[in-house]
């Protein structure tokens, strides 16, 4: 097992300066691609594709999976999925040089390591809800929509944090 | 050579599922070196205790959004050809807020979630996880969910067109938003650490 946790590890960059240069890296997507950046359209393309793989009728009857398993291509050659199998390479080669790659769960000092696991599996399945009825999460409707002045994009950005500030206070405890 | 250049066949769908690759790869490394892999950083925005992500989004969406206007305004870049993601006014306000409320309950996003589970992190993990399963079990119901699915649908519609005023005005209105929130974001940062 890798685990590359140096004793003082880097701090982290200037969030101005990474904004700017995840700017620059939405930007060259538009440039390049003529599309922006994503992540949950690549795990609706995954599940499509298990579906498939599973039960290729009922991925042809649900309307949801069937325009993910019936890309040109199929679902696991969406561009999405490409994209967010980089995100993790990145992630990982960040933070390896960054001395911050440590197998750990990230808790507040009063919650178990249990419950913490089971508040990240629920918050992302109620996520995975979400992102389907807007159609993308913060990167494909926030960031790619809302640089492009998309109105979805922003709706979807103003419910999401609003959302969040009612929600948070209840969950405070968990943290501190 | 005009952009988008893969709208205007500079190369094929093999090439471009290696610039996703490259793509994604700089959207990871930017994401986790500003510390957007912890959810303990990232819950710091709902408690305006760190607000990273207000400062990171804001200044990637007003870099982003100059340059495709300044590229679209001298003609580099043809915006026709950059797909903008179509408005459903109720399932998107709607999607939204329950998206949210997984966001504080979880403490990742969908991509930063992939970011923290590359660098080690269970719990980042778990929410990788949860994500698809969550996507999974919303998609195999999607029957109960179809007619809300499609409701307020308004195509293409931007900012510029809903307030009616000139593109250049609603990038010049966001940038002056996001300049507002970057001052109160040091403020409340720093009455914080006070």
């Amino acid at each position: 097992m890798i685990d590359r946790a140096a004793p003082h590890p880097a701090p982290y960059a200037d969030p101005y300066v990474c904004g700017v240069g995840l700017g620059l890296v939405l930007l060259a997507a538009y440039v390049v691609m003529g599309r922006g950046l994503g992540a949950s359209g690549a795990f609706a393309s995954s599940a499509s594709g298990v579906v498939a793989a599973l039960s290729p009728a009922s991925a042809r009857a649900n309307p949801y999976f069937a325009r993910y398993a019936g890309a040109a291509g199929g679902p696991w050659l969406d561009w999405l999925v490409f994209e967010l199998a980089g995100v993790a390479i990145g992630g990982l080669v960040s933070a390896y040089f960054a001395g911050r790659l440590r197998f750990e769960v990230e808790r507040g000092p009063h919650t178990s390591r249990a419950a913490r696991l089971l508040m990240a599996l629920g918050g992302g399945a109620v996520m995975g809800a979400g992102a389907v009825l807007a159609r993308g999460c913060t990167s494909g409707q926030a960031l790619t929509g809302g640089a492009l002045l998309s109105v979805g994009s922003w709706l979807f950005m103003i419910g999401a944090f609003a959302a969040a500030y009612v929600v948070a206070p209840l969950l405070r405890r968990a943290w501190r | 050579m005009r952009a988008p250049f893969y709208e205007f066949g500079a190369f094929g769908s093999g090439t471009a599922l290696v610039v996703a690759l490259i793509v994604g790869a700089a959207f990871g490394w930017c994401l986790e070196q500003s510390g957007m892999g912890s959810a303990r950083k990232l819950v710091g925005q709902f408690y305006l205790t760190d607000l990273t992500v207000l400062k990171m989004m804001f200044s990637a969406i007003v870099t982003a959004m100059l340059g495709a206007f300044w590229l679209g305004r001298v003609g580099l870049l043809d915006l026709t050809r950059v797909y903008v993601p179509e408005t459903w006014v109720l399932p998107q306000l709607a999607g939204g807020a329950i998206f949210g409320a997984g966001f504080a309950l979880g403490g990742l996003c969908p991509g930063t979630s992939c970011v923290a589970a590359a660098s080690g992190r269970g719990d980042g993990m778990a929410l990788v996880a949860g994500m698809f399963g969550g996507v999974l079990v919303t998609g195999l119901g999607f029957r109960f969910l179809e007619r809300f699915y499609d409701v307020t649908a308004r195509g293409t519609f931007t900012l510029p067109q809903a307030l009616h005023l000139p593109y250049g005005a609603v990038v010049a209105l966001v940038t002056g938003v996001a300049l507002v929130a970057f001052r109160a974001a040091e403020y409340v940062e720093g009455r914080h650490a006070a």
